[in-house]
């Protein structure tokens, strides 16, 4: 009985961070209106105050550094190839010569903003909206007044995946279990290929147990979701400091 | 309360389910209803609530007959069902969510689901479960939130698929404490003999798409 009712072990944080005390919709919408700013914002002076305010909001979130800086530099590595072409291939005043081809100053601003606008995008999103339980975030979305539909699809999409991923290891392992190895040969491309296929016919057989359990408990089309939490001073304060920012970096960009 | 005569039932034209069965849930029975896999157990449920639609034959519930997908609707609300699987059940994202969603169906309003919600949750043994992510209980917390959320509903029947299936003794002992103190009649299909022993008032063998032998 005791293994029926234990508790998850307490996570080790002992106080939640300032964060994730805010209201899952003021984190939603400041990471959209923040979003939309860097993307606007042109100059560089602003573009260092976005980035900063993203690291900023890593820090309040609380964001493990090594993970987060990772995933950044996942990102940078990804763009590397192209930032490097832009000084040549930006027509602009030169800054030096490369084989013979030149580096324009300009394309090489625009290599830095594009660096700066991604970083600072992407770690303010990983703050505001990774550290996010995804129940919260199909919460916030649906009261901000996304349509049911889509809110109902991202929920049910959170829902199965994890159960899909089980079906797909069981297989997996049963597979293994009658010494089944990936090669590249027409048998394990064969295998592959039933094993995807089984998979969707188990999902859509689940899909049809979930529509006929929905309906038995009177199921007609409507979600109704349970959520009340609401907007507090903090979130308030939120909101101004993040106005505060966009403002400052508007004036940078502006002046 | 629910009575059947002579369903005919199958999922293709070569391979019949039931071949005209009959069989009735009386107030305050408990049936097990037992026979070897593929017999038709789950296939006499779900023609109960008319998730499946009989070819042939005569489903009367609560003292109408149904025919239609919209008859059905009523007989859903009054006789619970609780699926072999408890991840086809519970696809809200948090506990208090999916009990809800039953009662929300049915008209409550938001304050009367939530009372629901705190009262069911509590009979089970699972007061304060409200927020917690369905997708991240065990086996055991599963089956319990899925009775809860039919239970919401106030039934007065149940019909229960293998309500024990893969769980532990623990889990088991509790699911059987609980179901033996619940005041509905019950359906239960179950391979579980020491369940059908504590449980049933009455058994019910299905063979060749019918009853077979049915004893007091």
């Amino acid at each position: 009985m005791s293994v029926l009712y234990a508790e998850p072990t307490p996570l080790p944080e002992p106080k939640p961070s300032l964060v994730a005390l805010l209201d899952p919709r003021s984190r939603v919408m400041g990471a959209v209106l923040f979003a939309l700013a860097v993307v606007a914002a042109h100059g560089l002076a602003a573009l260092g105050a976005a980035l900063t305010v993203a690291v900023v909001l890593a820090f309040l979130a609380r964001l493990a550094p090594v993970p987060t800086l990772k995933r950044l530099l996942a990102l940078d590595g990804f763009m590397v190839v192209v930032l490097a072409m832009l000084p040549f291939t930006v027509p602009g005043s030169a800054m030096f010569d490369l084989f013979g081809l030149p580096a324009s100053s300009e394309g090489a601003r625009q290599a830095v903003a594009i660096l700066l606008k991604a970083n600072a995008v992407t770690l303010a999103m990983l703050a505001l909206l990774g550290s996010m339980e995804v129940v919260a975030l199909g919460h916030a979305l649906g009261r901000l007044g996304v349509p049911e539909r889509f809110v109902a699809l991202f929920l049910f999409t959170t829902r199965y995946i994890a159960v899909l991923h089980q079906e797909y290891s069981r297989l997996r392992l049963a597979m293994r279990a009658r010494a089944f190895r990936l090669h590249s040969s027409v048998h394990s491309w064969r295998a592959m290929g039933w094993l995807v296929g089984m998979l969707l016919v188990m999902s859509l057989e689940r899909s049809e147990r979930i529509h006929a359990a929905m309906r038995c408990r009177g199921f007609t089309g409507r979600f109704h979701l349970c959520d009340d939490s609401r907007a507090g001073w903090l979130d308030w304060g939120f909101g101004a400091a993040q106005a505060a920012s966009l403002a400052l970096m508007l004036v940078l960009d502006v002046s | 309360m629910i009575s059947l005569e002579g369903i005919r039932f199958g999922y293709d034209a070569a391979h019949p389910v039931l071949t005209g069965l009959d069989f009735t849930v009386q107030p305050g029975e408990r049936v097990a209803l037992l026979g070897g896999n593929g017999a038709g157990k789950t296939t006499l449920l779900h023609v109960m609530v008319g998730l499946l639609l009989p070819q042939a034959g005569r489903v009367t519930a609560f003292g109408a007959e149904r025919r239609k997908e919209a008859d059905f609707h009523e007989v859903r609300a009054r006789a619970g069902l609780l699926f072999q699987d408890p991840d086809d059940q519970l696809f809200c994202p948090t506990v208090g969510e999916d009990v809800a969603f039953g009662p929300l169906n049915l008209g409550r309003s938001r304050a009367e689901a939530r009372a629901l919600v705190t009262q069911t949750l509590a009979r089970v043994g699972l007061a304060g479960f409200e927020g917690r992510i369905t997708h991240k209980l065990s086996g055991g917390q599963k089956r319990l939130v899925t009775l809860a959320a039919v239970l919401a509903m106030e039934p007065e029947l149940l019909l229960l698929d293998e309500p024990s299936n893969a769980l532990d003794e623990a889990a088991r002992e509790r699911l059987l404490g609980i179901l033996a103190g619940l005041p509905q009649a019950m359906v239960i299909i179950s391979h579980d003999q020491d369940l059908v022993e504590r449980l049933a008032t009455r058994r019910v063998v299905l063979s060749n798409g019918r009853v077979e032998n049915s004893d007091a």
